[in-house]
């Protein structure tokens, strides 16, 4: 067992993990932080996506252990009081949704292509959204979405 | 909110003299509603069936076998059971009872030849992938590490893959027996009477006419929803609760208690949110019934959760069948008859629907068309591969792609564009209602409508010149033009026909609606939605029919507590069938609420009219608003004779007939004929689905559908190799579409109402993926037909592209010559996916 110290969505956690530990497993299994999810064992689907110190990384792919002394943020930790993220209101209003199990790695990396770049063309968001996998939506609306946040100007916050 | 009975009362005679008050009702249907669904999934704050942990659970680890077929010689399972934290190990042994059977519901014919497919293999795997023991321990990660220690010694037995090659029964997928014929099925139109005879039309055409013949290949293809599957077992006291991830909960109730003993009465199951099915959650699985088996041996909560790879392998895959379809014509293009002849690989078992699967494609190959003869055949074969049942379609893809590609063949030898064969072909709105030589009666449509605003959409002429020029100026990229006008079946379906194709089960659906006493209203549906917006679309309907705000409408589904009764969704059946039961029982709360309304206006209910969620006396201002009726009820201090108090109704519907969405899709592909890659330029389709409740998510379903049809026609094939091992197995190798891969579409509707339910409305779910894939195949099809090349097969990667290129050019174009038969001995099997077979004889 290693002992970490982790910051998730705002808050401080002290830990003791196998090294083994992926992380995606340390914040469902230990910190009950379930609206990350799995959906492969390849790191292709992306459906675990969180933010690393501000920038998207696939959970299912950095140890618990990788985490230790940086900052992880999840879906759960990007609404605010005010009300939702921009891009969670954006999927919302473009339908970027069907079944929801992508959404939360997608909107982690929407958010993540737009901190790259607040201005991206559909080539560029489509580029970015590449390692993420949806199977109902067909892509269009998460585009759409995307699109429409950062038409907004406050997509990467 | 605090309410004394004496205020109740007061309550219920203020409301009498109340003036009319906007009761917030609106025209929701056709209103693009934002989905009530998405909050909790884009906070992270959804029920996923592996999210659930209850005190004590234990984790279930599946051993697996790796191989396609083999007797199982001895399991030693000692050194798992030593494992850290493993609690048990169990083996079908550990089962003298049994755990339950996967059941086969549809028995597509009396000497339908079904394996018996018990949860976990006894002495024998029939396919890899096969569940062999299972390991629990206190942690999944335990389990897992467990259940490689499991040592089973299997002794390989001869296996056969492709569906051709089971033909000739040389090698048996289930020895004991004696086949791996498993069903024959046939409609025939001279002998229903439906049509004249085919092989007459055929033996015509050959004299004056034309004969397309083709062999076309639907490839395997796996469901792959995002959410792995997942099952939590509680059996508490004599109750057993199970939480998966299905698309089945009514269903999947009924066939635990059917198969295991344990009565029905004594299972909740329950779907939670489900991330997404498209048919590959329509299932009763081995690996329900080992959780549900082990929890219930250890009185603990059991969860087992899949991996991706253990569900690409294990869960079931879609289509995988052979065409061979006989198309006879007069010279000027007018289709005088078809045949269709179809090899159907259902794998190892026969799934809970698999056996009908292919066999709806029977009253779909006519399509739009008006054929004189017809003839359908369908032949299933059991292999030693990973089960197939539904997939997005289901039949009606693959039947589809048979016809529309057919189209496209006609028009080429006619030498007219697609869409002119079509016409000369296609049934023409004024005929509505039409009886099909297949025998189904299409409700309604319009395809003149819809191909109108999709050429207009797709500016087909202008595309069409700039293909001439490519052509002339011999550029290197290509340019195709692929058309797709297809109908489906949806709203599964007439209780009566199921019965009548042995169907194990009806097609009706259910709803129970409840007006809450402070005016809110629960809606309980039978259909279990995983992705489709029920709860939105659902609460609109509610909301136009009772006059009551959206935001008031409560839809609840997907537990078999709740909702007792139902058969979930699945077919693109839940709006045509549960969206009627829903507007049934929503008019069962008017009428009993009326009675109420008429004693607390003092008037004849006779005399009382409603709308928009008001009763008002005919002819004057005294009026009384539903929800204060509900309010009324529930203190019930004053009601009238024979009367029960409670505004709530339940409804069942059973629909007289299926409803047949149709539209035109319009694809335009680039071919780069150097290297073969294909670049999807512009899509554009216009469906005819009836009457739209939410613009918004039948936008979203197209968009769906038309990606996974387009994954079908450019990427997507599960491939096994020599041993059985499926070689995509993981999403490294069965390539998804990515966002990448992708464009924008351009989607649109045109309108004919459905006259099988009284919303008028169609089905949606399964449109995109139907229309799509013939649309693409005939678009790259259409950019390499001056080179000779009238086939490649799907998927259409471009190394199968540009291999085409290359016969065609080695023969200097008379690679028009014969598509490669699938048909023959040696024909090309999944195992060989480089092998196009297309082209030119290899």
């Amino acid at each position: 067992m290693t002992r970490i110290t982790v910051t998730v969505d705002g808050q401080r956690f002290v830990d003791d993990v196998e090294p083994r530990t992926l992380l995606v497993s340390y914040l469902r299994e230990n910190l009950g932080k379930v609206g990350t999810v799995v959906g492969c064992d390849t790191s292709n689907c992306g459906a675990c996506t969180v933010h690393l110190d501000g920038r998207s990384v696939k959970s299912c792919n950095v140890l618990a252990v990788q985490a230790d002394g940086h900052e992880v943020t999840t879906i759960e930790g990007i609404s605010t009081a005010g009300g939702l993220h921009p891009m969670q209101q954006a999927f919302h209003e473009c339908h970027a949704l069907q079944c929801g199990y992508c959404t939360p790695g997608m909107i982690m990396q929407a958010i993540d292509i737009l901190t790259d770049n607040p201005d991206p063309s559909e080539e560029e968001i489509r580029a970015g959204l590449e390692g993420n996998l949806c199977r109902c939506t067909g892509y269009h609306n998460i585009v759409k979405a995307v699109a429409q946040c950062a038409a907004a100007g406050k997509g990467g916050e | 909110m605090s309410v004394s009975p004496d205020a109740l009362v007061e309550i219920a005679e203020d409301v009498v003299a109340a003036e009319p008050q906007d009761s917030g009702a609106r025209p929701e249907i056709g209103n693009p509603r934002l989905r009530k669904e998405d909050r909790r999934l884009i906070t992270g704050r959804t029920k996923w069936t592996d999210n659930i942990v209850l005190p004590g659970m234990l984790h279930l680890a599946m051993v697996r076998s790796p191989h396609a077929h083999a007797k199982i010689v001895s399991i030693d399972a000692s050194a798992a059971k030593d494992a850290p934290n493993v609690v048990d190990v169990v083996t079908a042994a550990d089962f003298p009872d049994g755990m339950g059977v996967c059941a086969n519901a549809w028995p597509i014919t009396p000497d339908q030849v079904t394996p018996d497919h018990l949860p976990m293999a006894v002495d024998r795997v029939a396919c890899a992938g096969e569940i062999v023991a299972a390991v629990v321990a206190r942690s999944a990660a335990e389990a897992r590490d467990a259940a490689e220690l499991v040592d089973v010694e299997y002794e390989e037995l001869p296996a056969v893959f492709d569906a051709q090659e089971a033909m000739t029964d040389q090698i048996l997928a289930h020895p004991d027996k004696g086949t791996n014929k498993c069903a024959f099925w046939k409609l025939d139109s001279a002998e229903a009477g439906t049509g004249g005879n085919v092989d007459e039309a055929i033996a015509k055409a050959r004299e004056d006419g034309i004969v397309i013949e083709r062999e076309y290949r639907q490839q395997r293809l796996v469901p792959a929803f995002m959410e792995p599957r997942s099952t939590v077992v509680d059996p508490t006291g004599e109750q057993i609760t199970m939480w998966s991830a299905t698309q089945i909960p009514h269903i999947l109730r009924f066939l635990i208690a059917a198969t295991t003993g344990i009565p029905e009465s004594k299972v909740r199951v329950i779907a939670p949110d489900v991330g997404g099915g498209f048919g590959g959650k329509l299932q009763t699985t081995p690996e329900e019934f080992v959780t549900l088996a082990v929890a219930r041996r250890l009185a603990k909560p059991v969860k087992y959760t899949e991996t991706r790879s253990e569900s690409l392998v294990s869960a079931h895959h879609g289509r995988d069948q052979y065409q061979k379809l006989t198309l006879a014509a007069t010279k000027d293009g007018a289709v005088t008859g078809l045949k269709v002849e179809l090899l159907a690989n259902l794998g190892a078992y026969v799934a809970i629907v698999g056996g009908g699967v292919p066999v709806l494609g029977a009253w779909m190959f006519n399509a739009i068309y008006k054929f004189p003869a017809y003839q359908f055949n369908c032949q299933t074969v059991l292999t030693n591969t990973t089960w197939v049942d539904a997939y997005r379609g289901a039949g009606r893809p693959e039947a589809t792609y048979g016809i529309e590609r057919l189209m496209d063949e006609l028009a080429a030898e006619v030498g007219v564009d697609p869409l002119v064969i079509r016409e000369k072909n296609w049934i023409t709105h004024e005929e509505f209602p039409f009886t099909s030589v297949a025998g189904m009666v299409y409700d309604s449509g319009n395809y003149e409508v819809a191909t109108a605003r999709a050429k207009e959409l797709f500016d087909y002429d202008a595309l069409r010149a700039e293909q001439k020029q490519r052509r002339e100026s011999q550029d290197p990229v290509q340019l195709g033009i692929g058309v797709s006008t297809f109908t489906e079946m949806c709203g599964l379906a007439p209780s009566r026909v199921l019965g009548s194709l042995s169907y194990g089960a009806g097609g009706w659906e259910s709803a129970s609606i409840r007006m809450l006493p402070t005016g809110k209203v629960e809606v309980i549906t039978g259909t279990s939605p995983h992705g489709q917006g029920h709860e939105t679309a659902w609460s609109q309907i509610v909301a136009d029919r009772l006059g009551v705000p959206f935001e008031d409408v409560e839809v609840l589904h997907g537990d078999t507590q709740v909702a007792y009764k139902g058969l979930d969704t699945y077919g693109s059946r839940s709006l045509v069938v549960g969206g009627e039961a829903i507007v049934r029982a929503a008019d069962k709360v008017i009428e009993k609420a009326k009675g109420f309304a008429a004693h607390l206006l003092e008037a004849n209910a006779d005399d009382l009219e409603f709308a928009s969620g008001r009763y008002t006396v005919k002819g004057t201002d005294q009026g009384v608003g539903i929800t204060d009726v509900a309010l009324a009820t529930f203190a019930s201090h004053n009601y009238p004779e024979g009367i029960e108090p409670g505004i709530d109704a339940d409804a069942t519907f059973d629909p007289d007939n299926f409803s047949f969405p149709h539209g035109t899709h319009l694809c335009a592909m680039e071919v780069d004929t150097e290297t073969g890659e294909t670049t999807m330029r512009k899509y554009v389709c216009v469906d005819d689905i009836g009457h739209i409740i939410n613009p918004l998510i039948v936008e979203g379903q197209v968009h769906g559908g038309l990606v996974q049809g387009i994954a079908q026609a450019l990427w997507e094939e599960a491939v096994f190799d020599d041993n059985g091992t499926l070689v995509t197995g993981s999403f490294v190798d069965y390539t998804l579409p990515t966002a990448a891969d992708t464009i924008s579409f351009v989607t649109e509707n045109t309108t004919s109402p459905s006259t099988t339910n009284t919303l008028g409305t169609k089905g949606v779910g399964e449109a995109g993926t139907i229309a799509s894939t013939p649309a693409v195949v005939n678009a790259i099809v259409d950019a390499l037909r001056p080179l000779g090349i009238h086939d490649i097969r799907m998927p259409c990667t471009p190394e199968r592209v540009w291999k085409a290129i290359q016969s065609a050019g080695a023969h200097d174009g008379a690679a028009t010559a014969e598509v490669a038969p699938h048909f023959h001995d040696d024909a090309p099997t999944n195992a060989d996916p480089g092998t196009t077979g297309e082209g030119s004889p290899q």
